[in-house]
């Protein structure tokens, strides 16, 4: 059986562009994973007028709200091109220099401020933006539907926290200042602690009445109390408790690695067991080695061999080249080896059952193409993507063939903090041997045809 | 070796219907037939390729070589690698002298180092048989070895294999040819649609064809051979 491993990979090294491209397609994958993930994701770029007069501010009763950096908190979520007018924006965005402009107009504190009057006025920013790019005005249109959500919550924020002060002036009594001058508030805390005091000089006639008073005094400052958390949680009403049901998600860079291994390991698994086996009929071998030379099973597990001895190198070729960009933990070696082992086999397995069911090279690259491009899209699709009938049906499907117990059992070996290992490999166990069962009966089939 | 009453189905279809088949040491047997007589099938299950569904064929103590009749090598190695490596999976004890032997043998010693996919279809056709003699086998059954070679090669052939059976290998070969089954073979086995119709040598099929197909007595041998055949029902 060496022998026939042997020839494979004589073979292999004799076809220049298929080692190139072994050798090649790991390395780049690795060079473009590693440089998407080394890289912080850009900031949109914004064109921003700020047309607010300095010094304007949101009003807050008679006070006002403290400057709150307008200008510092976008620019830090996005990235700001400062212009000088409307046109200059519109200009930027036609251009495609930016992606949105984006303009505070000189009137948005008036309004902000005229919504506390008997004639309140919508505050508005405009947005500019070229729709010619649906992917791009879906990330702007979420860009600033979050920062005005944002500033929304923050304008809530601290007018919550200025009607809160003016709340505790009226419960627990205070200074304030009016027009420049300081008025000493008494505050019902103190108001019915005089009152209770007075009461014993108080005529009996008119102590019923006084107690009435006390009882209000008392009731309004313990309700108001209660006022001002309530007026706080105006500001963010629903706050969120997130808990996970199914394990603990793998850092989205580990999740991309493992992706980019996984799917060179099917490609390059794949294509060259299935191609493989069917060079053998190609070559018109298979009935002359399994004539007497070699046994069926001896082909196939020689088959399966040489898909794992190259999918193991050319794997970890790929995690090395990672490895110059994302620091990956080498101590855990072994169970990489495991996992691309066993995901080799099971994805080598399912390249020989097609091997043998193909006539030759070429039909076979394409049905291999054809079979694990849209099943490992498939396997990407996260629960809730869909609804529920396909997403059950999609996870059927990609149960049945090896890319998903692949990606889940490197990804498992990848993460220390991830999910457990062992489903996985178990599944990647069975496929393995309904694949191997499946590629002998074709074998046979096509040896007694 | 011996074959009796060798049947093989293709689903309804009676591929062969009962085939006897015997072939002594040294012995050149020529099994020939229009297409679909069965030839193929026939030594596809003496050399074990196919399983027959009924009859017994008993294998020569020295084992079979098997040539089909599409060369059955790796284009992509050289000569000498496919040599190599099929002394190596016969398990030759000398893997390299047994190349050597099989080098000389066919006379490609010097296209050794030569990719198979670069020779003529004569020479794939010499690499194929010498790979099928690597396990040096008692008999060796070659699937119409002659298709496709220009009349060169095929005499270059033809006296290669001769002189294989002058060596004491018992040949047995597929032809729809009849007048290179009657040249080469020393012994004629006709079959058509899976029927064995004549097994004896060439001079005897000659007396045959003319007794059944009298009509066609002053024709050449190949109109005789088709008369005779249409006289049987084929």
């Amino acid at each position: 059986m060496r022998w026939l491993l042997l020839k494979d990979l004589q073979i292999l090294r004799r076809s220049p562009l298929q080692a190139l491209l072994l050798i090649a397609y790991p390395i780049l994958l690795a060079l473009l994973i590693g440089f998407a993930i080394s890289r912080a994701p850009e900031k949109p770029r914004v064109a921003f007028l700020n047309e607010i007069p300095p010094g304007a501010r949101v009003a807050a009763g008679d006070g006002k709200l403290p400057s709150v950096g307008v200008n510092e908190r976008i620019c830090g979520r996005v990235a700001c091109v400062e212009v000088d007018s409307r046109a200059e924006a519109e200009e930027k965005v036609r251009r495609g220099d930016t992606l949105a402009a984006l303009i505070l107009p000189a009137d948005l504190i008036d309004r902000l401020n005229s919504l506390g009057t008997l004639n309140p006025e919508t505050p508005e920013v405009d947005v500019i933006v070229n729709q010619q790019d649906p992917v791009k005005a879906r990330l702007v249109d979420d860009r600033i539907t979050v920062l005005l959500a944002e500033a929304n919550g923050l304008i809530a924020r601290q007018i919550a926290a200025e009607g809160g002060r003016y709340l505790n002036l009226v419960v627990n009594g205070g200074k304030f200042d009016v027009l420049g001058q300081k008025v000493e508030i008494l505050g019902l805390r103190a108001t019915a602690t005089i009152l209770r005091a007075l009461r014993p000089a108080v005529p009996a006639g008119m102590r019923a009445e006084l107690d009435r008073v006390i009882r209000f005094a008392t009731l309004a400052r313990d309700n108001l109390d209660v006022a001002t958390p309530l007026i706080d949680r105006l500001a963010q009403p629903i706050a969120v408790d997130k808990k996970s049901i199914d394990g603990s998600a793998p850092p989205l860079e580990t999740f991309a690695i493992a992706v980019a291994a996984t799917l060179t390991l099917t490609f390059v698994v794949l294509l060259l067991v299935a191609g493989s086996l069917a060079l053998e009929r190609e070559e018109n071998t298979v009935a002359r080695l399994t004539g007497g030379i070699v046994s069926r099973s001896a082909l196939l597990v020689e088959k399966l061999g040489l898909g794992v001895v190259v999918g193991l190198g050319v794997t970890l070729l790929m995690l090395a080249g990672v490895q110059l960009f994302a620091a990956l933990e080498w101590s855990r070696l072994g169970l990489w080896i495991v996992a691309i082992l066993a995901a080799a086999a099971a994805l080598a397995a399912a390249g020989a059952a097609l091997g043998a069911a193909a006539r030759d090279v070429r039909s076979v690259s394409l049905l291999a193409f054809m079979v694990a491009l849209p099943i490992a899209l498939l396997s990407l699709v996260p629960s809730g993507a869909v609804g529920t009938t396909p997403f059950d049906a999609i996870r059927v499907i990609t149960a049945l063939f090896p890319f998903k117990p692949a990606l889940q059992a490197i990804t498992a070996a990848l993460d220390s903090s991830g999910r457990g290992i062992g489903t996985p490999l178990l599944h990647l166990a069975i496929l393995a041997v309904a694949y191997g069962a499946l590629a002998r009966l074709a074998l046979r089939r096509l040896q007694s045809a | 070796m011996e074959a009796r009453g060798v049947v093989k189905l293709y689903g309804k279809r009676e591929a062969l219907k009962g085939v006897d088949l015997s072939a002594g040491r040294g012995e050149l047997v020529a099994v020939i037939g229009p297409n679909g007589a069965g030839k193929t099938t026939l030594l596809s299950i003496l050399a074990g390729t196919v399983k027959a569904d009924g009859g017994t064929v008993s294998p020569p103590d020295g084992g079979v070589g098997w040539v089909p009749q599409q060369a059955a090598l790796y284009r992509r190695l050289t000569v000498e690698e496919n040599l190599l490596l099929f002394a190596r999976l016969e398990g030759r004890p000398e893997p390299r002298g047994a190349v050597e032997e099989m080098l000389k043998l066919t006379g490609l010693g010097a296209r050794r180092g030569e990719v198979v996919a670069r020779l003529s279809g004569g020479n794939q056709q010499r690499v194929n048989i010498a790979i099928g003699l690597l396990a040096e086998p008692a008999v060796l059954l070659l699937d119409e070895p002659s298709v496709g070679l220009d009349p060169r090669q095929r005499a270059r052939l033809w006296e290669f294999v001769a002189g294989l059976a002058g060596g004491g290998t018992t040949v047995v070969f597929s032809t729809h040819d009849i007048q290179e089954a009657e040249r080469f073979g020393r012994r004629l086995l006709v079959l058509a649609d899976g029927e064995s119709l004549f097994d004896g040598a060439a001079a005897e099929l000659r007396e045959a064809v003319r007794a059944e197909a009298p009509e066609a007595a002053g024709s050449d041998f190949e109109t005789a051979f088709v008369a005779f055949l249409q006289h049987r029902g084929h």
